[in-house]
């Protein structure tokens, strides 16, 4: 059971992952999780003032399927397969965020610092969350795809612009994370 | 096996009924698999994408690897044999449209905003569903995100 509750490998997860695109690729769809934003943006009626969002999102309930099993899946799996020993992150990773005064996992997925409702009543903290998830959701959109669609299910294709779109990532991410990070947290 | 003529009316009504869609339910399952794997290798965790991208531990940069790897076998034994998905249909997979702009730009923005609140689209969906009620407000920003590129696309270089 300690196989079930403990940090699943990454061997084992990272070929379960490539085979959920893979089923995706059989059941004559494909993996990319940031086109449910779009299809979720045409829902709420943006298709009537803007082209870009004016499809049939009927056509994509398919993956909204897709994004329904996965809040499921993390629900069950934070309520009833999780135990104290995981997120054991690296102590100097650990040491290091204290410094910016960012809480150590201690078991938890989350920081405290950044995602715990108390973050409800920090303005700068809200701030923080939105102006995240504009740059994900913007960039996404813009590269044509996130980290299912082009980092797993463009590379495992042999796709020159995934492999670029995924290069972005990471000079993005290492900016963020090593620059701006710890000048706003 | 007998199938009895009630369960065969059941089984019928579900097929027809258009709000109980059965052919969605191995969808909802790939999901749920999805969703298990992401929280269980912690890779929907702020803290492990912080840490991959201080390249203190090998752990994200393990699963992307296997997972591409496994894709790469994957599609080329679908390519090598022609195969064919579940309805019979030939599998063709569509190339991505070459361009250099959008993919960088789109990308570092992308990369930003995954390096700051630690989550891409799938664990956006993911935290939520396991009750990170924040995790909301990264999602509205998400959907604000996707609407904006929606309103700027003609004005962006490609």
């Amino acid at each position: 059971m300690e196989l079930i509750y403990h940090i699943w490998s990454w061997y084992i997860s990272g070929f379960i992952i490539g085979l959920i695109m893979l089923s995706l690729i059989y059941f004559g769809k494909h993996f990319g999780m940031s086109s449910n934003l779009r299809t979720l943006c045409s829902l709420a009626g943006a298709g009537k003032k803007i082209a870009f969002f004016n499809f049939d999102w009927k056509s994509q309930r398919w993956n909204l399927a897709v994004v329904a099993g996965a809040m499921l899946g993390g629900f069950v799996a934070t309520h009833y397969l999780s135990d104290p020993s995981n997120v054991s992150i690296n102590p100097k990773t650990i040491a290091q965020l204290q410094t910016m005064n960012i809480d150590a996992p201690q078991g938890k997925l989350m920081p405290d610092a950044l995602f715990s409702n108390a973050v409800f009543e920090s303005p700068k903290a809200i701030m923080i969350l939105i102006i995240g998830g504009i740059l994900i959701g913007f960039g996404s959109r813009y590269a044509g795809g996130c980290t299912s669609g082009h980092a797993i299910s463009g590379l495992s294709n042999l796709q020159l612009p995934s492999l670029i779109a995924v290069i972005g990532f990471f000079i993005g991410g290492l900016i963020m994370a090593h620059f701006i990070l710890p000048l706003i947290v | 096996m007998r199938i009895t003529p009630a369960f065969r009316q059941i089984t019928i009504t579900y097929k027809n009924n258009k709000y109980l869609n059965m052919k969605l339910v191995k969808f909802i399952l790939v999901g749920f698999i999805f969703g298990i794997v992401l929280t269980k290798s912690e890779a929907v965790s702020w803290y492990r994408i912080y840490e991959m991208f201080q390249f203190q531990s090998f752990h994200m940069y393990g699963i992307i690897m296997v997972a591409v790897l496994t894709g790469i076998i994957g599609i080329q034994i679908i390519k090598k044999y022609n195969l064919k998905d579940y309805s019979g249909t030939p599998i063709h997979i569509a190339d991505k449209e070459p361009s250099t702009v959008r993919y960088l730009l789109g990308g570092v923005i992308f990369g930003l905003g995954w390096a700051l609140v630690g989550s891409c689209p799938g664990p956006i969906f993911i935290l939520i569903g396991a009750g990170f009620t924040t995790v909301i407000l990264v999602l509205v920003g998400a959907l604000l995100g996707t609407f904006l590129y929606g309103v700027l696309k003609d004005k962006l270089p490609h």
